[in-house]
């Protein structure tokens, strides 16, 4: 087929990917915009595969077969609280396969350095496209492949050490190896020098060094930021993976590759920015490796927690008339949002306003909350962002407060000493009466005290969550 | 025990500290009752009432103070009745403690107990036997009834046949229980009721009462009334200024003032003075209900009634809650009934005089020959301390046009500065890169400019989903490898594939989670 099919194939391809993104501004059009997006992935990969320089489409078609399978069992046994681990899984998918491609680019610009005139003319597909190189573009095509690697070799072991804190497998908290930042700017000072000497080369050697450096600096920066800031990590990493397909989309000379790798990477980008801001976080401190130390001596928390059982709440709940829940993080560990749908259908049942409070980081990953209550069949119309419900909380009757901490302390507001200090937090101890459910007296993932619990109008609800919640349901009539 | 009324010495006192009604509560806590002839007849308790509530009647005072273990009265006790205490008797009445040495001194060398029922701390617990505010909650219904009396006009405002009638303006100055209870009062007639007091924190209460609260115009840190438990402290003498001048203000269009400013063992403060007085339109009416203490006006006669050259009514009396007597003693005798309780814990008819007691502690002022005067401060503070209320000022319509002003003025440098820098940074690239780069490169530049674009309207909630589905597009990657695949090499075919196979994994795991999740959004 000829070369101008292809292009406007990509073009339309283009053009679905941009509405599959900006559709999602709203959850009805959303659900048009992930079939754009599907649409535009399938345009794509058959007008390539029947474009010029693919070749051995069968196999290609299997291997799509079959790694689609494995993806579809994925998708459809995943659970929605497993979402940051699958989502953090699959870029290093991305990393590794843009390494992968990487490396092919090398290996056949070598190949096709080495051949004379004739066989240059000859060649097809993708050799054809570097036989027609001058000199300073094989240049040029060195730096796009070398930062097309580098960027997904940080990437594939970045979202391997991610997805093992988000799951579990991996110690949450922030460690570093001794020499801390050093030892990532030693790294990347060494993948520099082998930039220049792959530059004057052209070798594998460098190249190979450098994605070793690479996947080094990816375990290190991830294994040295905390749990709590795995949100930003994650679209950090989303970022990242954009940013390799569009240097992959240069070396191959693929616009499409660049337009999609560029609309993924702005898109982590601003995701990262965003989860940042919640956080009062700089963006810079967050991706070199989570909190500074407090600034000075914390405010000493007074007072005593003051639990209370399911009646206590139950009794509170049959009498108010607004309620607001704020989840967090401990309810997706808990698996409560069942009972915490359930519970807020029996009280809106009975006329009383409920409505659920998202904090942006609330959870492990950008918007984890809304999904795990969409699964649960909660109305997304009552979910609210903090900004639209902060100042509704002097009039509300009940705050539930499931599985949060840090997003609820009110020593970012109270205590300029406090690691969290400045961070915008949900503003819930203005209420009349705060329910905590929380597992235990301990402090939150960040270990930052919260003076929230201590406060005259909170009570703590000891329990697990899912139990406490579901303990509370056959008392309200 | 036997617990014991006299008639009140003091003449015009109608009110008795025992009731029939009181009588059997008592009698249920295991007390005996006896009362003197005529004691309750002024405030419409016959003997025979009392007779058939089980209380005996005795003919004299003398034999009642003999017969009376607990003697229980209004007024604080005379010489003569000082006299008649014995030992171990006890005396409930109000006794004015902090003016009333001699006879603290007298009772205590007597070895009597005096309970001082004006001492009864202010805590909720002790709210039942607070007879101050039960007296001063009738004395600010009758102060607003006097006013009515000697005011010749309505309260309620009216559009008649024969003309329209304006509302009365009133005006009450301390917004303690009587002054609340005025409002409330004046209000329920219908006038328009002004009230003020030097604790901004009543203004709520004043307000909910119906009445508008008297804001001054004036910056100082003013103490609330959490340290001197509930009841107003003296002010600077800028806040004095600022509140005459208010009043000043206020005072021609006023038909009835009502002050109830008293400041606990101190004289009245004066809050209406002379010339706001004459700036008063005759027939105006002032209800001094501080006029035992001095009162809040100086042209207030303790006791009278006066009229000044001006025709301004300003009555003095101190009487109002004996002039209710029936109302009034009802309350105290309940007052009395619930100290009764308090002492008498176990209902046997054995009084436990608890000084560990906060409110029997702080109430008690001699016990067993001493005087106990004054009690310790309680343990429990009656009122929270309010937290300082900051106030932010609102902004003008001109400093906020100002503002966004400036923002824009700042958005504007910001977008010039970066595109300024962005386009020299792509020039400067366009100078050194080849063609067939900067192709590429300004595909790459607009995509990531429609990036930023699109990603900024994207929804909160929808993050996890735009997450997912950005995975999934990222493995566009596929094309590369897809590319590759058909090379001679077999290095590069086997990693080929093995990238095709991974970004397979990816592109429908991706769309497939990410369509699974949008299914769940739901609108109730």
């Amino acid at each position: 087929m000829e070369f101008g099919f292809t292009t406007a194939a990509y073009v339309v391809a283009a053009i679905l990917f941009i509405l599959s993104l900006g559709g999602l501004s709203g959850q009805e059009s959303a659900k048009r915009a992930v079939w754009y997006g599907m649409a535009g992935m399938a345009l794509a990969v058959v007008a390539t595969l029947i474009g010029p320089g693919a070749g051995l489409w069968l196999l290609s078609l299997i291997l799509i077969g079959a790694g689609g399978a494995i993806g579809y069992q994925v998708a459809q046994r995943v659970q929605m609280t497993e979402m940051p681990q699958l989502v953090a899984a699959m870029h290093s998918l991305v990393g590794l396969a843009a390494v992968f491609v990487g490396f092919n680019a090398h290996l056949e610009m070598g190949n096709v350095l080495a051949m004379d005139d004739a066989a240059k003319k000859a060649a097809e597909g993708f050799a054809a496209l570097l036989a027609k190189k001058d000199g300073v573009e094989i240049a040029i095509l060195r730096v796009e492949v070398f930062l097309g690697v580098f960027i997904g070799a940080v990437t594939f072991t970045g979202s391997i050490i991610a997805f093992g804190k988000l799951a579990g497998k991996v110690d949450t908290t922030a460690k570093k190896l001794p020499g801390g930042h050093i030892l990532n700017a030693g790294a990347a000072a060494l993948s520099a020098l082998c930039l220049i000497w792959y530059f004057n080369t052209g070798g594998f050697g460098p190249l190979f060094v450098m994605t070793l450096l690479a996947f080094f600096i990816g375990y290190h920066l991830i294994m040295g930021i905390g749990g709590a800031d795995m949100p930003v990590v994650v679209s950090m990493l989303n970022s990242y993976s954009g940013w390799a397909a569009a240097a992959i989309g240069f070396s191959l000379g693929n616009d499409l590759l660049i337009v999609v790798g560029a609309l993924v990477g702005s898109s982590g980008a601003i995701l990262s920015y965003i989860m940042c801001k919640a956080m009062n976080r700089s963006f810079v401190s967050v991706i070199l490796g989570g909190f500074g130390g407090p600034a000075g001596e914390q405010m000493a928390v007074e007072g005593e927690q003051v639990a209370i059982d399911a009646d206590g709440v139950a009794a509170a709940l049959n009498e108010a008339s607004s309620v607001i829940i704020i989840p967090g993080y401990g309810m997706a560990v808990a698996q409560a949002q069942q009972a915490v749908s359930e519970l807020t259908n029996k009280l809106r049942a009975q006329g009383k306003n409920v409505r659920f409070a998202i904090h942006p980081v609330a959870g492990r990953l950008p918007g984890h909350m809304n999904v795990l209550l969409a699964e649960a069949r909660v109305p997304y119309d009552i979910v609210m962002e903090m900004d639209e419900i902060n100042d509704d909380f002097p009039d509300t009757d009940v705050v539930i407060v499931i599985g949060s901490n840090d997003i609820v302390n009110p020593a970012a507001q109270e205590d300029p000493n406090s690691p969290i200090a400045g961070m915008p937090v949900l503003e819930c101890w203005k209420a009349k009466q705060v329910f905590v459910s929380k597992r235990g007296q301990g402090t939150g993932y960040s270990g930052i005290e919260n003076p929230l619990f201590y406060k005259e109008n909170t009570r703590m609800f000891y329990g697990d969550a899912k139990d406490s919640v579901s303990s509370l349901l056959p008392k309200i009539d | 025990m036997k617990i014991g009324t006299p008639k009140e010495i003091i003449e015009g006192e109608a009110r008795v500290a025992m009731t029939p009604d009181s009588a059997l509560q008592l009698q249920k806590l295991g007390h005996e009752c006896v009362i003197e002839t005529g004691a309750g007849a002024l405030a419409g308790f016959s003997d025979a009432d009392y007779k058939a509530a089980g209380v005996s009647v005795v003919k004299t005072a003398a034999a009642l103070w003999k017969a009376a273990d607990v003697v229980a009265k209004v007024r604080p006790p005379e010489d003569v009745e000082v006299k008649r205490l014995r030992d171990g008797q006890t005396l409930i009445s109000f006794f004015n403690p902090g003016g009333n040495e001699k006879h603290m001194a007298a009772a205590a060398k007597k070895g009597a107990t005096v309970v001082a029922m004006e001492m009864v701390p202010r805590i909720s617990r002790a709210q039942k036997m607070d007879a101050l505010s039960s007296m001063a909650n009738i004395a600010g219904y009758r102060a607003v009834i006097e006013a009515g009396n000697n005011f010749g006009r309505f309260f309620t405002g009216q559009v008649t046949a024969a003309g329209k009638v304006p509302p009365a303006k009133v005006l009450v100055v301390g917004a303690g229980v009587a002054g609340l209870a005025a409002i409330g009062t004046s209000t329920s007639l219908g006038a328009i009721t002004y009230a003020f007091d030097v604790r901004p924190e009543v203004a709520e209460q004043v307000e909910s009462m119906g009445a508008e609260f008297v804001f001054l115009d004036f910056e100082e840190e003013q103490s609330d009334g959490a340290a001197t438990g509930g009841y107003a402290a003296v002010s600077s003498p800028e806040f004095r200024e600022a509140q005459l001048a208010k009043f000043r203000e206020l005072a021609p269009e006023i038909d009835i003032v009502i002050t109830t400013a008293l400041i606990p063992n101190r004289e009245a403060p004066e809050l209406w003075t002379e010339d706001m007085v004459k700036a008063m339109k005759p027939g105006s009416v002032i209800v001094d209900l501080a006029a035992e203490k001095g009162g809040n006006c100086k042209l207030t006669v303790m006791d009278e009634k006066i009229v000044t050259d001006n025709g301004v009514t300003i009555i003095g009396y101190t009487d109002f809650p004996s002039r209710m007597a029936a109302q009034s003693s009802t309350l105290y005798a309940t007052n009395i009934r619930h100290m009764m309780t308090d002492l008498t814990p176990e209902k046997d008819g054995k009084i436990n005089h608890d000084m560990e007691d906060d409110v029997i502690r702080g109430a008690t002022v001699a016990y067993a020959g001493e005087v106990t005067f004054p009690p310790p401060p309680p343990k429990i503070q009656a009122i929270a301390t309010q937290p300082k209320k900051e106030l932010v000022p609102e902004p003008t319509p001109e400093e906020k046009r100002a503002a966004e002003a400036a923002a824009f003025k700042a958005q504007t440098r910001n977008q010039v500065t970066l595109l300024a820098v962005g386009g020299a940074l792509l020039l400067a690239v366009g100078l050194v890169a080849p063609a067939s780069f900067m192709q590429h490169f300004i595909v790459f530049v607009l995509a990531v400019f429609i990036g930023f674009q699109v990603i900024w309207n994207v929804s909160h909630s929808l993050h996890t989903p735009l997450m997912a589905v950005t995975n999934a597009i990222s493995s566009i990657i596929i094309l590369g490898a897809l590319m590759q695949i058909g090379s001679g090499s077999y290095l590069v075919i086997v990693l080929a594939a093995l990238s095709v196979f991974m970004a397979g994994i990816n592109i429908f795991g991706g769309f497939l989670v990410t369509r699974r999740m949008l299914a769940m959004f739901q609108k109730s």
